[in-house]
C-alpha cells in the first residue's frame, strides 16, 4: 500500500498516518447466557464514543421495560442484531462488532452462549487472536464456562483473558473474585493457553473497562481496553515456514503468468528457491508482483503475485514451499471435528474437504472417539450429532498438502462440505498425517509417477469400459489406442481375450473367480498407470459391486468408467463371435444378457450409446472427455 | 530477518483482495454491483489490484434507478473507460414503463421496483451465481451478523437463521442450481477505514462527497439537492444554495445532503470523527421501521 501522498506537515496529517498505522486485535467474547456479553461489546463501543446520536435516540426508546445502568441504556441492544434475538433476548450467530482506540482497531465477534450454538461460537474463534471469557461473579465457573474453553483450545485461540463480570453485584468482594480466579486456573491448565489474564469488571457500571476502578482498590493488574491496547498477539507468523497456497492463476497475455494468493505464512524473496508441495518440483521467484510495483520480499499477510522462472505445472489449489520445509503430501490425517449440521456424521460417507484452496472428495474412515465438551471425556461413538467434537481419520480421494493445526492454522483447518446440500457440515483441524508419503528430504529427480507420466508427457489413468458383449467396447477402445498412440502417448489394453488366456487362465467362472478375475485385472491396470500408462480396460463387468472393487483398488488413479449402452437386440445380431447363439443353444452357461444379469452402471462417469453412432464417433467422444 | 507487520489496512486490503480472487476462482459468473458511491470505488480499486496485471475478470453491474445523480453517471462512465471493466447497466423496464418515480409511488414502492425488482432481473438475466457488493459490518445491525460468502437461495432471499458457518478463511463457494452468493469483500472494514483507504491510496471519488454550493430544498429536516427539473416543488418551494456535500450517494431526491464546508478529504475525515450520527441516516429507506434492512434483505435486498 502507498503511503499518504501529502507530507505529514500539518496536525491533521498525522493525524491521520496514525490512523493507516494501527495494528489490528482480533478477539471473541463468550460464555453462559446472562454473563453480559452483549453488555459488554455495548459498553466498549459507548465508551470509545462509537455510539452516534441517531443510534442512541433509538436505543433509549427500545431500552424501555429493560435493565438498564446509570446511562439509562440496555447496552446490549447495540449489538443484538437480529429481529428474532431482539425478541428471545438472546444472540444466535456470530455478530461483528468494531472499534477502535488511537493505537489499535478491534473487531469483536460476539457469539451465543447456548451449547446449541457451539458452532457458532468456534466459527467466531477461527479468525480471533485472544477470546475473552464472561463469567457471572454470582455464578462462578459453570459448564458453558468450561465447554467455550475447551472449544477456545480446541480452535486454537492462544491469548484469553477471564472478565469477571457483575463484580458490583458481589459487593466488589476480592475473596469471590480470587476464588473463580483459582477454579479457572486449575481447570485451564492443560488447555495450553499462552496467556491468561483475570480482570474483574461491572460492565453495566463501567468499573475496570478504561481504567482501574476505585471500587476494587486491591486488583493491581491492567483494566480491560488499555489490557487489549497493549497485549502483544505478534505470532510473528514471517518467520514460520513459508506456505503459498496458489488461488489464482494469473494470465493477461501469453507473455505473463503468474500466481496469485496470499502468503500464509513466512516469508519469500525475489530469487529463492521454491518447491511445489505435491510434484516437488523446484522453480525460483523471478518477481513478485503487486499493482503499486514489484516487491523485493513478500510476508505472511500479503496478497501477491508470484512469477516463477521457468514453465512448471502448478495451478490452484497446489502450494509452494521452500525446499527443507516441505508440508505433509498425504491421503489420510488424524483430525479433529466440531459437527455443525443436523444431519449427523457416519463413518464411510463421502463429503468434500475444502482447505486453503483445494477441495477434494474424502471420507471418514474412523471414528476413533467423541469427547464430550462439558467434561472433556472421551467416549466410543458410531455417528457424531450437531455440536459434538470428535476425533476421526479421514481419507481423501487424492493426496493433498496441509500442516498440524497447532503449527499452523491455515494450512492445517479445514471444513467439510456435504456433496448434496453443499452445506458446510464440521470444522476440522488436522493432528497428524498417518502415513508419511513423502518426507522431507525427498528429492525431486526420485521416481515416481509423476516423474515417470512427466516424462510420457499425460496423465496415467484408467478408462473401464463396461457393457455386454458385442457392445463395441473393444472396437471403442481400439480405436482409441490407435488416436493416443499416434498422439505419441503410450496406451494399453487389457481385455478378456489377453488376460484370460494367460494370468487368469487358472480362474474358472464361479461367483469367487469372478471377483478374483476383476482384482487381478484391477491392480494390473493400477500397475500400469503407476507406470505412467494411459490403461483401457475392456471388460464386460456386468455387477455394480465389481465395478467399485476396481475403483477402489484405483486408489488415487484417475478411474473414468464407460459405459457402453447398447440394446441385447443390437448386441445379439452384431454376435460378432457367435458366442450368443452358442448360449442361446444353451452350450454356455451364466451368459450375461441372456441367463445372467448385466446391472446398469449409475455412477459411470461417461455414457457411450453403442447402436446410435458409430464407433469412431464414439471413440473421439471419449477421447474429448478425457484428462490426458 | 527482523518480523515486520502489516497495518490495519494493510490487513484489510490482503484480506479483501484474497476473498475478490476466491470469486474469480469460484465461480462461473461472477459479476461486481457498482453503486459508484465510496464504498463501491474502494472495492474498484481493491479489484484493479487483485488481478493486477490481468484486468478484472468480471464485469460491473450498476442498476440505474433513472433517479442518479447526473454527475454519478457521469463518473461511472469516465471510471469504465479509464480502467477498461466490462460495465452492464441494468433499469426495470416495467418500472420505465409505468413511469415509478419516488414522488407519486412513495419511497418504498419506488425503492423495491426500481432497485430490489431491478437487481433480480439484472441478476436472472446475466445468470450471475455471485454478486460482490460494498456493504460492511459496521452500517446496520442486520449486516453485522451477514456472512462474506452469504448465500442466497434460487429466489435471492436470505435466510438469517440458516446460514453457513465461516472459518478461517476457507470459504464454501459451492452451490445448487439457480442458487447464487452475495459476496461482501470489504465487510470488515469500517467508514473509517474506507475513508483513510481513499486517503492514504489517492481514490479518485466523484466530487459529491466534497461540499460546495448546491441548491438544495428543505424537507422534514432533510435537505434534498435539485439535481434536474423532475423534483416537483411545493407551493412556495425555491431551491436555495447551500455549501453541503453527501455522505452516501444514492437517488438525489431520497438522498440527504448534510451542511458542511469540508471540501477535501481530510476535512470529511475530521467532520465525520466529529458528527454524532450514523451514516445511513441520509438514506431514507432504513428508517421506516426497526429491522427493516433484515426484512429487506430478506426479500433480497442487496
Amino acid at each position: 500500500m502507498s503511503l499518504p501522498m501529502t507530507a505529514p506537515d500539518t496536525e491533521l496529517d498525522l493525524w491521520l498516518s496514525q490512523q493507516t498505522e494501527k495494528s489490528l486485535l482480533r478477539f471473541l467474547t463468550c460464555g453462559s447466557v446472562d454473563d453480559g456479553k452483549s453488555t459488554l461489546i455495548g459498553r466498549l463501543l459507548y465508551d470509545s464514543q462509537l455510539v452516534l446520536d441517531d443510534q442512541l435516540a433509538s436505543l433509549k426508546k427500545e431500552s424501555r421495560n429493560r435493565m438498564v445502568g446509570d446511562e439509562g441504556i440496555d447496552f446490549s441492544l447495540l449489538v443484538d442484531g437480529l429481529t428474532a434475538e431482539r425478541e428471545q433476548g438472546i444472540t444466535i450467530d456470530v455478530a461483528y462488532r468494531f472499534f477502535s482506540t488511537d493505537k489499535r482497531k478491534f473487531i469483536v465477534a460476539d457469539t451465543p452462549g447456548h451449547e446449541q450454538y457451539t458452532r457458532n461460537m468456534a466459527t467466531g474463534a477461527s479468525n480471533a487472536d485472544l477470546a475473552l471469557v464472561l463469567v457471572d461473579a454470582r455464578k462462578g465457573v459453570l459448564t458453558q464456562t468450561r465447554r467455550h474453553s475447551f472449544i477456545l483450545s480446541l480452535i486454537g485461540v492462544k491469548h484469553v483473558v477471564v472478565v469477571v463480570n457483575k463484580i458490583d453485584l458481589v459487593n466488589y468482594d476480592q475473596a469471590v473474585f480470587d476464588r473463580i480466579v483459582a477454579e479457572y486456573r486449575q481447570f485451564a491448565e492443560p488447555l495450553g493457553f499462552k496467556t491468561l489474564e483475570t480482570i474483574p469488571v461491572s460492565a453495566l457500571r463501567g468499573d475496570n473497562m478504561l481504567a482501574p476502578s476505585a471500587n476494587t482498590p486491591w486488583y493491581k493488574g491492567s483494566a480491560l481496553v488499555p489490557y487489549l491496547e497493549t497485549i502483544d498477539i505478534a505470532e510473528d507468523r514471517s518467520s514460520q515456514k513459508f506456505r503459498f497456497p496458489v488461488q489464482w492463476v494469473n494470465r493477461p497475455n501469453l507473455d505473463f503468468r503468474g500466481f496469485s494468493g496470499t502468503v500464509a505464512s513466512g516469508a519469500i524473496s525475489v530469487r529463492d528457491e521454491v518447491l511445489i508441495a505435491s510434484s516437488r518440483k523446484p522453480a525460483q521467484i523471478s518477481r513478485i508482483v503487486t499493482m503499486d510495483g514489484d516487491l523485493q520480499t513478500a510476508i505472511a499477510g500479503q496478497a501477491v503475485t508470484l512469477v516463477l522462472d521457468r514453465e512448471v505445472d502448478l495451478s490452484r489449489g497446489d502450494v509452494l514451499t521452500l525446499p527443507g520445509e516441505t508440508p505433509e503430501y498425504s491421503n489420510q490425517f488424524q483430525a479433529r471435528l466440531v459437527w455443525m449440521n443436523d444431519e449427523p456424521a457416519y463413518p464411510g460417507r463421502s463429503y468434500l474437504l475444502k482447505i486453503g484452496a483445494q477441495l477434494v472428495p474424502a471420507t471418514i474412515t474412523d471414528l476413533k472417539f467423541r469427547t464430550n465438551v462439558n467434561t472433556l471425556e472421551q467416549t466410543a461413538a458410531t455417528k457424531i450429532d450437531l455440536n459434538e467434537v470428535a476425533t476421526v481419520t479421514i481419507a481423501t480421494d487424492k493426496p493433498i498438502a496441509f500442516d498440524a493445526y497447532r503449527s499452523n492454522a491455515l494450512t492445517g483447518g479445514f471444513i467439510l462440505i456435504d456433496r448434496l446440500s453443499n452445506a458446510t457440515l464440521a470444522a476440522g483441524t488436522i493432528e497428524f498425517g498417518l502415513r508419511r508419503a513423502q518426507n522431507l528430504t525427498y528429492q525431486s529427480f526420485d521416481v515416481n509417477r509423476d516423474v515417470r507420466a512427466a516424462m510420457k508427457g499425460q496423465t496415467p489413468q484408467i478408462v473401464w469400459f463396461t457393457g455386454l458383449s458385442g457392445s463395441g467396447k473393444s472396437s471403442i477402445a481400439n480405436l482409441l489406442e490407435k488416436r493416443l498412440t499416434a498422439e505419441g502417448r503410450h496406451a494399453y489394453i487389457l481385455d478378456g481375450d489377453n488376460v484370460r488366456h494367460g494370468l487368469n487362465k487358472d480362474l474358472g467362472f464361479t461367483e469367487a473367480a469372478r471377483v478374483e478375475n476383476i482384482r487381478r485385472v484391477a491392480e494390473v491396470a493400477r500397475l500400469m498407470a503407476d507406470a505412467g500408462l494411459i490403461v483401457l480396460v475392456s471388460f464386460i463387468s456386468p455387477f455394480e459391486k465389481e465395478r467399485r472393487l476396481a475403483r477402489e483398488i484405483a486408489g488415487d488413479i484417475s478411474f473414468t468408467e464407460v459405459y457402453v449402452d447398447t440394446p441385447l437386440e443390437v448386441c445379439e445380431a452384431r454376435d460378432p463371435k457367435g458366442l450368443y447363439k452358442r448360449a442361446r443353444a444353451g452350450e454356455i452357461k451364466n451368459f450375461t444378457g441372456i441367463d445372467s444379469p448385466f446391472e446398469p452402471p449409475t455412477n459411470a462417469e461417461l455414457v457411450l450409446h453403442g447402436a446410435e453412432q458409430e464407433p469412431v464417433v464414439l471413440a473421439d467422444e471419449l477421447h474429448a472427455w478425457l484428462k490426458l | 530477518m527482523s518480523a515486520p507487520s502489516l497495518t490495519h489496512l494493510q490487513i484489510l486490503e490482503a484480506e479483501s483482495i484474497e476473498i475478490l480472487r476466491e470469486v474469480a476462482a469460484s465461480f462461473e459468473r461472477p459479476v461486481m454491483m457498482y453503486s459508484i458511491g465510496k464504498d463501491s470505488s474502494v472495492l474498484l480499486h481493491l479489484a484493479r489490484k487483485a488481478f493486477y496485471p490481468s484486468k478484472i475478470p468480471f464485469p460491473l453491474l450498476h442498476v440505474d434507478t433513472t433517479f442518479k445523480f447526473r454527475e454519478m453517471i457521469s463518473f461511472r462512465d469516465r471510471m469504465a473507460e479509464q480502467f477498461g471493466f466490462d460495465l452492464i447497466r441494468h433499469t426495470n423496464p416495467d418500472g420505465i414503463r409505468d413511469g415509478i418515480n419516488p414522488f407519486d409511488h412513495g419511497s418504498s414502492r419506488y425503492t423495491d421496483i426500481m432497485k430490489t425488482q431491478a437487481l433480480r432481473q439484472a441478476l436472472n438475466a446475466g445468470r450471475y451465481d455471485a454478486a460482490i457488493g460494498g456493504a460492511r459490518r459496521d452500517e446496520e445491525k442486520s449486516r453485522a451478523k451477514e456472512r462474506i460468502f452469504s448465500h442466497r437461495n434460487a429466489s435471492h432471499a436470505w435466510d438469517p437463521k440458516n446460514q453457513r458457518p465461516e472459518l478461517w478463511r476457507v470459504f464454501n463457494t459451492r452451490l445448487n442450481p439457480g442458487e447464487s452468493m452475495r459476496v461482501f469483500p470489504i465487510s470488515n472494514w469500517t467508514e473509517l477505514d474506507v475513508w483513510t483507504y481513499i486517503y492514504s491510496e489517492g481514490i479518485e471519488l466523484p466530487s459529491l462527497y466534497f461540499a460546495k454550493p448546491r441548491p438544495v430544498v428543505e424537507r422534514s429536516g432533510t435537505l434534498i439537492m435539485v439535481d434536474d427539473e423532475r423534483l416537483p416543488l411545493g407551493p412556495g418551494e425555491t431551491p436555495r444554495e447551500e455549501m453541503v456535500r453527501f455522505r452516501t450517494l444514492g437517488c438525489y431526491p431520497l438522498t440527504g445532503a448534510i451542511r458542511s464546508s469540508a471540501a477535501d478529504l481530510p476535512s470529511i475525515i475530521m467532520e465525520m470523527q466529529a458528527s454524532r450520527t450514523s451514516e445511513r441516516e441520509g438514506r431514507l429507506i432504513d428508517s421506516d421501521s426497526a429491522g427493516s434492512m433484515e426484512k429487506k434483505k430478506q426479500e433480497g435486498y442487496f
